[in-house]
């Protein structure tokens, strides 16, 4: 039993239900007990549907366990497909029909449905959502995608997009546009917008192009396998990355049309004087393993900042973000334990985090700024305006989003110069509502927190001369003063520890 | 004593055939009531014993309270719980004394079953005996099942009341004791109405704390604020205390019939309460007022979420002129929904249970000019072109008694208003 008040993810069926969603034609039949339709709402809310998700639920009730589910089942599959008369349906367990055994995948096959009926084999209690996502994907892929001859022009598939996808849609278009300029069609985009005969035709591309590693990645190996098709390895986030993903494409697919950049900015952005504020700026970086590396890579690369921590929350994905983290010289965090997350942010005390929603509140609780980079997400980043991640545009979205949280350069030097001033205080909060600003009130949990740093005590001068400190570089100078102090054998800091200490971190 | 109360209707739909359907139900299950129990009772920790989804619907539901340090969590359920049961006792023990060391301000700790721990038959009534006995006197341990196989949505309260029931202090006292969670604005104003007309003290259940003094016994009477208490109510009988049976207190009407059933069965006298309720009753009058022109004949339909369809049913019929088509409950109860039932104007169709896709057919039928829905259908029927009020937010938001009569209107008007905001602007 693990003790467990916020998770990342959701159970695996839910992962079926997003690639369900993605689609069109398809309908999904879920066993499982009433309750679990709470699912929909995350697809009509969050991501504001204006459809149901194609999900026929069972939901069996306690009376119905006596008699049988399993006939419960097969009456909903056949009213399913009278219903919604689908190209093909997929069959799955929610984690409590796993229990009861029913074996929906057997029970529908026995129907005789006139469409094609997929078995889903989702282990609720080992695996989760993005796993759900993955495995179903790759088994619609496997059960429907024919052999048949390759497009005369040359074509690939996008893999990986689903329904609650962070910025699924418009990562998409972005590519999208970019394969066209490049002289390339989208043979088929899957699952995001596919139906059943799109999957059967995916053997026509020459090559795929997988966006999104956690919810594509077995099926592009099966492509692979199957119908010889490569895929794409390179995530295209950031400038770098976007320019390495294009080299890769040009390399699949032969292409030496011309790109047209002139609509990035981002790499004049950061060049501009403006920018130089944000050189050595501490990031802590969690989310899922792809959107986290590839973050690392933008922040450290293409915006000058200092990653502090690296982190993601889906174990499968652990190895390659070990490897960059070891790379850029920090301890990797793998971990679905939000609490674990916040005592690592509260360690590193950095200047920014880039996470999910999660580590907004985590964020907000510690008093540092935070941009969300990866899903989990809420309503609020299933934005109505055009908002990639990836490609040209993606970067320079991306730097918009991750300097909006930061104070501004001249923001910041004048809190060094007026470091009392009365209206430009702490209690103001990094705004531009100055002294209008409703005062905060202070949370408990930040006050705990230094005290549980340690044995050192503060002399009231220092803790004072501290406090002029500004608020959005005071976490760390504390831990430095207070690992400094310790290091020295002292137990007691005063105004001078607090400037030996300084003089000792100076870069 | 009720004298400025619109007559009765000649027939009510007590009588009224209810269409009973079974089919995919798109509802809540009832561990959703912990999100507003763990506030109410602030001294009480709600432990799901279930699975991931059990723990991503109470994350999903509970929106950005999650964030809040909120005292309910779930203790997921892994593939080494399943393979012998014994582990998973001591698993539970393991868990729970690890958050009460954690939490050492709980009191009260709700083991709260779900559908996997019903269904592999984790005797949770043990391991909370076990537990009380283990953590005696500081912690008291209880279970109920919020599993959605036993209970939907708002019955998760009541599975969680019953179970307090039996644990309540014995009582000889004549006193009322007055049942169901209200935001505790609306419980401070219902206290000041009963107050003001001598009746008192005042028995909660749930109260804001353990120690609070809510005993039960053969000569307390109980009335509910509202109406999803079936199990609760049998409960309280079986400890031999007696219901008093009223409308529930929605709207000016609502508030006023219930307040005087209360009354009568206290022995207030009519001048009393008159003078007790004539001006809230005016003032509720005129908040309703102001909505009911937006609601005025137009026509509603109920899909079934909480139990409270049939009082709400009742308020807009009767109090804002609306036209009930279909009147949708998870579950009806005679004892409980009857006085509603009899106020509410013969006409609406009532169905208990779903067929959720049959359901939405004659809902498409019908074209009701405003559809009360869950959130996973609210959006979609938006986009066909159907005025929505979500649900849930009638749970969340406080709509009893008369201070709050004109607000429970205009949650209805609103998105009516905002149609013809919106309608207005594109033309």
């Amino acid at each position: 039993m693990k003790l467990t008040v916020w998770t990342y993810e959701g159970p695996p069926h839910v992962g079926a239900i997003r690639v369900a969603t993605a689609m069109k034609g398809l309908h999904y039949v879920l066993h499982a007990p009433q309750g679990d339709t709470y699912a929909d709402l995350l697809f009509t809310m969050i991501e504001r549907r204006d459809h149901r998700p194609p999900v026929t639920y069972t939901t069996f009730q306690a009376r119905d366990l006596g008699s049988d589910t399993a006939s419960l089942f097969r009456t909903a599959c056949q009213d399913a497909y009278d219903r919604f008369e689908p190209e093909a349906i997929i069959v799955g367990a929610s984690c409590t029909a796993e229990l009861i055994q029913d074996d929906p995948g057997g029970l529908a096959e026995t129907m005789g449905l006139p469409v094609p009926v997929i078995p889903l084999e989702l282990p609720s209690y080992q695996r989760k959502e993005a796993f759900g996502a993955d495995e179903t994907f790759y088994r619609i892929v496997r059960a429907l995608a024919q052999p048949c001859e390759k497009t005369a022009r040359v074509s690939c598939n996008i893999l990986g997009g689903t329904a609650l996808g962070f910025r699924h849609r418009d990562d998409i278009a972005e590519i999208t546009n970019l394969l066209y300029e490049l002289g390339i069609e989208v043979n088929v985009c899957a699952p995001l917008g596919a139906t059943p005969a799109d999957i059967a035709r995916m053997g026509a591309a020459h090559f795929n192009v997988l966006l999104y590693p956690e919810t594509g990645e077995t099926a592009a190996r099966h492509l692979e396998r199957a119908f010889d098709q490569p895929y794409t390895k390179t995530v295209p986030i950031g400038t770098n990355a976007t320019r390495a993903f294009v080299e890769e494409v040009r390399a699949l697919s032969g292409s030496t049309a011309p790109l047209d950049d002139r609509s990035l900015r981002q790499t004049w952005w950061t060049r501009s004087v403006d920018s130089t504020y944000l050189t050595g700026k501490r990031v802590f970086i969690f989310g899922d393993a792809t959107h986290a590396m590839a973050m690392a890579k933008v922040a450290r690369d293409e915006m000058g900042f200092e990653v502090a921590g690296l982190g993601c929350y889906n174990r499968e994905f652990a190895r390659p973000l070990r490897a960059l983290a070891k790379e850029m010289g920090v301890e990797p965090l793998i971990t679905d334990d939000y609490l674990e997350v916040e005592r690592a942010i509260e360690a590193a005390q950095p200047e920014m985090i880039l996470g999910t929603q999660m580590e907004r509140h985590i964020g907000k609780r510690l008093g540092i700024p935070c941009a969300v980079i990866s899903a989990p997400v809420h309503v609020q980043d299933f934005p109505a305006r055009y908002s990639p991640v990836m490609g040209f545009e993606g970067a320079n979205v991306l730097f918009d989003t991750l300097v909006h949280p930061l104070v501004m350069g001249l923001e910041e030097h004048l809190l060094h110069m007026f470091r009392e001033d009365f209206e430009f205080h702490d209690a103001a909060g990094p705004s531009h509502h100055g002294g209008h600003a409703p005062k905060p009130v202070e949370a408990p949990a930040t006050e705990e927190a230094p005290a549980a740093t340690g044995e050192v005590v503060w002399l009231h001068d220092a803790e004072r001369e501290l406090k002029k400190i500004p608020f959005f570089v005071r976490g760390k100078a504390r831990r430095n003063t207070e690992t400094f102090a310790m290091g020295q054998g002292l137990t007691e800091i005063s105004i001078d520890t607090l400037y030996e200490a300084k003089a000792h971190y100076a870069r | 004593m009720t004298e400025h109360l619109p007559p009765p209707p000649a027939t009510g739909c007590r009588a009224t055939p209810v269409l009973k359907e079974r089919g995919q139900r798109e509802v809540f299950c009832g561990l959703t009531g912990i999100i507003w129990l763990h506030r109410k009772m602030q001294d009480a920790f709600f432990l799901v014993v279930g699975s991931r989804t059990c723990a991503h619907l109470l994350q999903s539901a509970a929106g950005v309270m999650i964030f809040a340090e909120p005292r309910f969590a779930t203790a997921i359920l892994e593939e080494s719980d399943l393979a012998g049961l014994n582990d998973a006792h001591a698993e539970l023990d393991r868990t729970v004394s690890e958050l009460l060391a954690r939490r050492p301000d709980i009191r009260q700790l709700f083991l709260v079953g779900s559908c996997p721990s019903e269904v592999i038959k984790l005797d949770l009534a043990r391991a909370a005996e076990r537990l009380t006995v283990e953590h005696a006197p500081r912690v008291r341990v209880l279970n109920y099942s919020g599993s959605g196989i036993e209970t939907t949505f708002t019955q998760g309260e009541d599975a969680c009341l019953a179970a307090m029931v039996p644990v309540l202090p014995e009582t000889q006292a004549d006193e009322l004791l007055v049942v169901g969670a209200l935001p505790d604005v609306v419980e401070d104003q219902m206290l000041g109405l009963l107050d003001a007309m001598g009746i008192g003290p005042v028995r909660l259940l749930p109260a804001r704390h353990v120690d609070a003094d809510t005993a039960v016994g053969p000569n307390t009477r109980f009335a509910l604020v509202q109406p999803f208490l079936g199990d609760t109510h049998a409960a309280l009988t079986r400890r031999g205390a007696t219901h008093i049976p009223a409308p529930f207190p929605f709207g000016e009407e609502g508030t006023t019939a219930w307040l005087a059933a209360v009354a009568r069965a206290f022995g207030v006298d009519a001048e009393t309460f008159a003078r007790v309720t004539e001006a809230p009753r005016a003032r509720a009058r005129k908040a309703i007022a102001q909505a009911a022109e937006t609601l005025r004949a137009k026509s509603v339909f109920f899909f079934p979420d909480s139990q409270l369809e049939i009082p709400l049913a009742r308020f807009l019929a009767r109090e804002c002129g609306m036209e009930p088509i279909e009147v949708g409950s998870p579950y009806i109860h005679d004892a409980l929904h009857g006085p509603d039932l009899d106020l509410l104007p013969a006409g609406p169709a009532i169905s208990e249970g779903q067929d959720v896709d049959k359901q939405l057919d004659r809902c498409r039928a019908a074209a009701p000019d405003l559809t009360v829905c869950g959130l996973g259908l609210a959006n979609p029927l938006e986009a066909e072109g159907l005025s929505t009020k979500w649900a849930i937010e009638l749970v969340f938001t406080p709509v009893h008694f008369y201070e709050q009569a004109g607000d429970l209107a205009a949650l209805f008007a609103r998105s009516l208003k905002r149609r013809a905001i919106l309608q207005a602007a594109t033309t």
